[in-house]
């Protein structure tokens, strides 16, 4: 029998690790330059790029806004991830965070948290700005929004696995890519699949339930994996 | 009340080098064997399909090898499960000796079903079918957990890393399957359609489930060679080792 003193004081380190690393890596990353600006620029210098390579013709570029849109905020995500915890492997928090008596899953959502609204969040508000350049109607740009919040937050849960396996090595980026980029297919589908839709005039809640659901999963699930893969690297 | 002793010495490298010796022979052998059978009857004797004539043969090595390819990642991520689980060190010898395999019969069902696209499909590659597509994808992940393993330098710590991501890749793989089947069929119809696999003749599906049985042990006899190696260089340094090899050569 759990005496109901102790269950209220496990719940509330759960949510006070939480909290605190959170907030310890929001401030991190605010006060490091360029933390939450440099995927946003990165973002937007793939999408000019994709633009020179077909062409200044909106429509084409219509055409395959849904398709570019997500390949490149997949492809943020993920090279931003890289760094999600190496600063903390190199200086030792890591290791401290492993031996805490406070519980790694909630600490490990608390991180993935802080880096997706440095770098999922800019994404999904300036996600007008990515419409306006790929030619897509200003109409379906909430749903756009909508879409890149709960898929970007898939890709950091799911990226998180990649990072946390990976930390340890010096080959870092590259070998993120070549584990979770496989992972990340449900993601593109249903995320680019909810733009055709709006496209098409179709309804959008088959998507944008799986999308949902998805995220559900990779939130409860993820930080397993990811805690897992910490441990690993500690050992290394 | 049985004896399961037998079960605890799998998890003793030793022990099992010496079973694994003894299994090899009879499963390669077995294995052959029946796919031989298996291709001489399907390829052979079986008439010819009224669609699609003779091309529909290659079915009889393309279907084999993708249903074992599937079944091999399961059986990696399993082997990965226990390892991480139990801390069992053959477990992980084990999923590092079936990823190569997996791997290769992926590989191997990818060529044939771009082959068989080709007559039937007049194209070698068709995306609106969800099986070539998934199928690329576990070919992709397989790549992932292999090239997850050479980057450590550490053989022990880079099993356990690539159990997590054999694991994480379990959970997708059916996931990704109808998300996939759900995309090809967003996209546009499906021009094509696959022969019905449901109304088959079982004149031409018993020869099929031959082969695929004999895949299996040749899968199995596969694994086994990979799975010596990887004791070998996991207990490189041991005395048993040592003893056991000039035992053996002499």
């Amino acid at each position: 029998m759990t005496h109901p003193a102790t269950m209220q004081s496990d719940n509330e380190s759960m949510f006070r690790i939480l909290h605190a690393i959170f907030q310890r890596d929001l401030r991190v990353y605010f006060r490091t330059r360029g933390a939450w600006l440099n995927p946003l620029i990165f973002v937007l210098l793939v999408i000019t790029l994709f633009t020179l390579g077909i062409g200044p013709d909106v429509k084409q570029l219509a055409l395959n806004a849904t398709a570019i849109i997500w390949v490149v905020a997949l492809l943020g995500i993920m090279l931003s991830l890289d760094a999600l915890f190496r600063s903390d492997y190199e200086d030792g928090t890591l290791e401290q965070l492993l031996l805490s008596p406070r519980p790694l899953y909630f600490a490990i959502i608390g991180k993935v948290a802080a880096h997706w609204l440095v770098t999922g969040l800019p994404m999904l508000l300036a996600s007008p700005l990515f419409a306006l350049m790929l030619g897509i109607p200003i109409s379906i740009v909430p749903l756009l929004a909508l879409g890149l919040f709960l898929g970007s937050g898939i890709l950091s849960f799911i990226g998180a696995i990649g990072a946390a396996v990976t930390v340890s090595l010096q080959t870092g980026g590259l070998l993120i890519a070549l584990i979770i980029l496989p992972l990340y297919v449900p993601v593109i589908i249903f995320g680019a699949g909810l733009l055709q839709y709006a496209l098409e005039g179709w309804s959008v809640v088959a998507p944008l339930m799986m999308l949902s659901g998805l995220l559900c999963a990779a939130v409860v699930l993820a930080p397993l994996a990811i805690g897992a893969g910490l441990k690993i690297s500690m050992d290394s | 009340m049985a004896n399961w002793q037998w079960f605890h010495r799998l998890g003793s490298p030793k022990w099992l080098l010496a079973k694994l010796d003894r299994w090899l022979p009879w499963l390669l052998g077995l294995g052959l064997l029946v796919l031989i059978v298996a291709l001489v009857w399907g390829l052979a004797f079986v008439p010819p399909d009224y669609k699609q004539g003779n091309s529909f043969r290659i079915m009889y090595i393309h279907v084999p090898t993708a249903v074992v390819a599937l079944a091999a990642y399961y059986v990696m991520a399993v082997a990965g499960a226990v390892a991480m689980i139990w801390r069992m060190k053959v477990a992980d010898m084990v999923m590092r000796a079936i990823a190569p395999v997996g791997a290769a019969l992926t590989f191997l069902a990818l060529v044939t079903g771009a082959i068989w696209g080709k007559p039937t499909w007049g194209a070698y590659w068709v995306w609106q079918d969800a099986r070539l597509t998934s199928m690329l994808i576990l070919f992709f992940l397989y790549l992932g957990v292999m090239a997850l393993y050479d980057a450590y330098n550490n053989r022990r710590n880079g099993n356990r890393a690539a159990a997590v991501v054999a694991l994480a890749g379990t959970v997708n793989i059916p996931i990704i399957y109808k998300s996939v089947d759900w995309w090809s069929s967003l996209h546009q119809p499906a021009s094509i359609k696959f022969t019905e696999q449901s109304a088959i003749a079982s004149e031409m599906l018993q020869p099929l489930l031959l082969a695929i049985i004999g895949t299996y042990f040749v899968f199995a006899a596969m694994v086994i060679l990979q799975l010596r190696l990887q004791i070998v260089l996991g207990e490189g340094r041991s005395n048993w080792l040592a003893e056991y090899a000039t035992n053996k050569l002499r």
